[in-house]
Formats: structure tokens, sequence, C-alpha cells
């Protein structure tokens, strides 16, 4: 259908995780559940990740999208899904590192 | 997430159609609601408001926590006309986020030459739209001048909601328009959903400085839409 012009499959990530999964890969969604501050990415993002660590979207400007993916592999692992908190008040996050101020909170859970 | 509900959620994405998944964050447990669906309570009420506003967010009901993640279909641009105006609005819509589709049923004038990487019909609006319906998330300007292109179009963008219809042409041009579609059944109410003359104030001129006009009442028209558009779509 030419509506598909309006999605840009290419980028998009759960257009890309739905793909991934039907190649067999094992697949995990991360999404930013909740913002305060000048979180750099909106409530509803997605990142979604690879077993291989390989992955497509943004759940920040790039800050935190590092410890998403190893989470991520804990996740895909487990089959459990996790809550994770960035920003100020987390000194560990911290140090990963949100700079703007901001802070997220992001689920991520197992595709399947 | 489960898989069948990641491929019911794109399909709806790939559709034009307004959904909200809900994910219980517990379990991850999740279900797609679609647009105009009733869901009782609290939850109900939240989903509801997720389908107005387009905006994701937590909610407490029945003791859980729950995610509600609203997609809303883009906003996309009909532009009726293949005109010099139409060159310009193309290629600034596209960059704005607006994905521009133009209708002109003048062969002449809908040639790939003048209308470079642009989604173009070169028919009737009646035959394009019998395969491709307007709907709320969509924006129809009509620049041709001639009521037998425009009209219909105006017509069809009215009964579907389109969160803008915009029309070219001068105040008296226009006052003809409104006669016009009266006849074919519109009422007082939706002609007066139309920007006529066509776009913001800015002492436009040229083709391209009115593409910039038109394109500013556009975006506007897309952040003001209110609920009334929301419920048209459900």
């Amino acid at each position: 259908m030419q509506n598909d012009v309006h999605l840009d499959a290419a980028r998009d990530p759960l257009i890309i995780a739905e793909a991934w999964a039907k190649e067999g890969r094992e697949v995990a969604l991360a999404t930013v559940v909740e913002t305060w501050g000048s979180a750099p990415r909106p409530t509803g993002s997605h990142l979604v990740i690879d077993a291989e660590g390989n992955f497509h979207g943004s759940v920040s400007g790039g800050c935190v999208e590092g410890a998403v993916v190893t989470e991520a592999m804990d996740v895909l692992g487990s089959g459990k899904p996790r809550l994770l908190e960035f920003g100020v008040a987390d000194e560990t996050a911290w140090r990963v590192g949100l700079s703007c101020g901001g802070k997220i909170k992001v689920y991520v859970e197992r595709l399947g | 997430m489960n898989l069948k509900t990641l491929e019911a959620l794109n399909a709806a994405r790939r559709e034009r159609r307004a959904v909200v998944l809900v994910t219980d964050l517990a379990d991850s447990g999740d279900r797609l609601v679609h647009a105009g669906e009733s869901v009782e309570g609290e939850l109900g009420t939240a989903i509801m408001r997720a389908f107005q506003t387009g905006r994701s967010g937590s909610v407490e009901a029945d003791g859980k926590t729950f995610f509600l993640n609203a997609h809303l279909p883009a906003p996309r641009l009909v532009v009726i006309g293949a005109v010099h105006i139409s060159q310009a609005l193309a290629p600034m819509a596209r960059i704005a986020g607006y994905p521009v589709e133009i209708i002109d049923p003048r062969t002449a004038f809908a040639t790939e030459d003048r209308f470079p990487d642009t989604t173009l019909y070169a028919e009737w609006p009646q035959e394009v739209l019998e395969r491709r319906p307007l709907d709320s998330y969509t924006a129809i300007a009509a620049v041709t001048h001639d009521p037998k292109i425009d009209d219909f179009a105006l017509k069809a963008a009215l009964d579907a909601g389109c969160f803008y219809v915009g029309a070219l042409g001068s105040r008296k041009t226009h006052a003809k328009r409104v006669d016009r579609l009266a006849a074919l059944g519109a009422t007082q109410e939706q002609i007066q959903r139309i920007h006529a003359p066509i776009g913001i104030e800015i002492g436009a001129a040229s083709p391209s400085e009115i593409a910039v006009a038109v394109l500013a009442q556009i975006i506007r028209a897309f952040h003001e839409r209110g609920m009334e558009a929301q419920e048209a779509a459900a």
C-alpha cells in the first residue's frame, strides 16, 4: 500500500522489530515510559535491540542507549521485563549521562 | 510485547488507523485498542485521553501500572492542483514532516519533470480519493481555481473531517465557491472551516511565499486540531 510512504520503514523501530523477529532474531524492545525535565526523546519513543547488540531507534539523544542495549541482553536472557531509570537523581545513570539534565524511565521487554 | 500485537500495531500504522497500545508493566502483557473501541473504567478514560491528545504515558488503574502508547497517524497533505504554488509547497511541506500528494487531471501540469520526487496523480480527484480516502489526519489545499477540479475535493475534505481545508482564490472567488458547495450539500458550519483566502497573513505575493503562508497555516491547524477531529477518526 502506498500509505507506506508515511512510515520510514528503514528507520522505524517497530517495523524493524517485526522484520527482525520474523527473521528469527531474538528482539528486545525499549520504550520511554516517563520523562521529567528536558528529556531528549518523548514518551513512547522506542529502541529495538537484537541479541547481537544491533539496534535502531532511540530513547535519548544517544546518551543512554549503550546502557539500555546492555540491559536488553539480560532481558533477552531472562525474558523478564525491566524498568530502568536514568537521570540526575541516579548517580550511576548520571555517569552514563543525560547531560541535558532530564530524567527518563525506560521499559525493556522481550518481543515474542 | 507479543509478536501478534506488534504485527497488528504495525498494520494499523500502515493503514493510518489510530490505535493505543496498552502494556501492563508488571508482566508486559499487552492489548491493542482501536479508536472508537470502548474500554471500561479508569483505564478506559485514560485511553480516551490518549486518543484525544496523542500523548503517551503511564497510568495507574485497577491496582496495576499500565503504559499507554498512542499511535496516531502522521499528518499528510493532499494538494489539488499541480500549479506553481504546489511546486514550492511540495518540497517545503515534506521537509516540515508533512508528506505530500498532488492531484491534477491536467496532464500538462502533473508531470514528473515539474514535480520530481513527489507523489503525483494525473487523474480527477474523484478517482484518486476513492482509492485513497481522506481522513482527519489529512490536510487539503485546493489551488487550481477551477471548480471542476477543486469543488469535489473540497466537499470530500469537509465530509472526511480533514484537519485543514484551504482553498485558493480571492474573497469574490470564494463567495461563488461557497454557493456551489452549499448546492453540493455542504452545511454552513462545514463551509466556515475552509481557510479562504488561503494562507496566514504575511503579505505573501510570489508562489513560494504563498506556499510558506499555506504551510504555516497547515502546521497551526494541526497543532490546534481539537477533539472534533479525533472523534471523526473514531
